[in-house]
C-alpha cells in the first residue's frame, strides 16, 4: 500500500506536525490550548498541523465543551514498523545462513 | 523519533574478519547466503541481487576491506542503505549490519513504489518458507 506510506512520511516529514505527535506518544491526551504552549508556534498553526495528522489517522480529536483534545494513534504507525520487523527477519535467517557457509569455508 | 528508521543486526563470529570479508564480497559466495549477484568490491559498481522473486538494485557505497563494506539497497521502493561492519575481536569478529532509510524528509524514499512493499516481503515471505 504506497499510498498510505506516502501520506505517513508526508505528515511527519514536518518537524513541528513530529514534535506534535511525538508529544500526544509521550504525554497522552492533550488540548489544543498545552500543546501551543510548548510548541513555538501559534494556535491556529498548530491546529493547522492537527488537523493533517488526523487525515493521516496518525491523532484523534475528541470535543469537550469548547476544548478539543487530542490523542495519539499509534496503530497508524504499523506500516512502518511492519517494514523494520520483516527486514529483522529476513536479515537474522541471512545471518545464519552467512555462518553456515563460514563454518564449511576453507581459511 | 529518529528521523532514518533502521534495522541493526549483530553477532558474534568465530572466524577471522578476513574470511567473513570473503563471504561478503565474492560473488559466489555471496550467493550461497544471500542471493545471486553480479557484486564487485569497486565503490561505484551498480550491481543486482536476484532471486526468483524479482531483484534488488544496489550500489557500491563503501569498500575498507575486513573493515566497512556499504551499498545502497533499492527494491520495490524501498530505498536504504546496508552497511557492514567488522571489528575483529579475542574469539573471531563482531559483525554488524545495518539497514537504514526511509527518511521521513526524502522524496526518493517512497517515491516509484510501484508494486508496494507489502507484495516485497510476501514475496520475501514466501521465498524464506521454501528455504526452510
Amino acid at each position: 500500500m504506497p499510498d498510505s506510506h506516502d501520506v505517513l512520511f508526508r505528515t511527519l516529514a514536518d518537524p513541528t506536525r513530529r514534535s506534535l505527535f511525538e508529544r500526544l506518544c509521550r504525554e497522552g491526551e492533550q488540548t489544543v490550548g498545552a500543546l501551543t504552549t510548548q510548541s513555538g508556534v501559534s494556535q491556529p498553526a498548530v491546529s493547522k498541523h492537527l488537523g493533517v495528522l488526523k487525515q493521516a489517522g496518525l491523532v484523534r480529536d475528541r470535543h469537550e465543551g469548547r476544548q478539543t483534545h487530542y490523542s495519539a494513534q499509534l496503530g497508524a504507525l504499523a506500516p512502518l514498523i511492519d517494514w523494520t520487523s520483516h527486514m529483522v527477519g529476513f536479515w537474522q535467517s541471512r545471518f545464519d545462513h552467512l555462518e553456515d557457509l563460514l563454518k564449511r569455508m576453507d581459511q | 523519533m529518529s528521523e532514518t528508521l533502521s534495522v541493526v543486526i549483530e553477532r558474534d563470529m568465530a572466524f577471522p574478519p578476513d574470511k567473513i570479508w570473503r563471504a561478503l564480497t565474492q560473488p559466489h559466495l555471496i550467493e550461497e547466503w544471500l542471493m545471486k549477484n553480479d557484486f564487485q568490491p569497486v565503490v561505484g559498481h551498480n550491481f543486482n541481487l536476484t532471486a526468483d522473486w524479482g531483484s534488488v538494485g544496489c550500489q557500491v557505497l563503501v569498500v575498507e576491506p575486513n573493515r566497512t563494506l556499504s551499498y545502497t539497497w533499492g527494491a520495490y521502493g524501498l530505498e536504504s542503505v546496508v552497511t557492514w561492519t567488522l571489528t575483529p575481536t579475542s574469539t573471531g569478529t563482531h559483525l554488524r549490519m545495518e539497514q537504514s532509510g526511509f527518511r521521513p524528509d526524502q522524496q526518493q524514499a517512497y517515491n516509484g513504489a510501484k508494486y508496494g512493499w507489502q507484495k516485497f516481503f510476501a514475496n520475501l515471505d514466501q521465498l524464506l518458507a521454501r528455504m526452510n
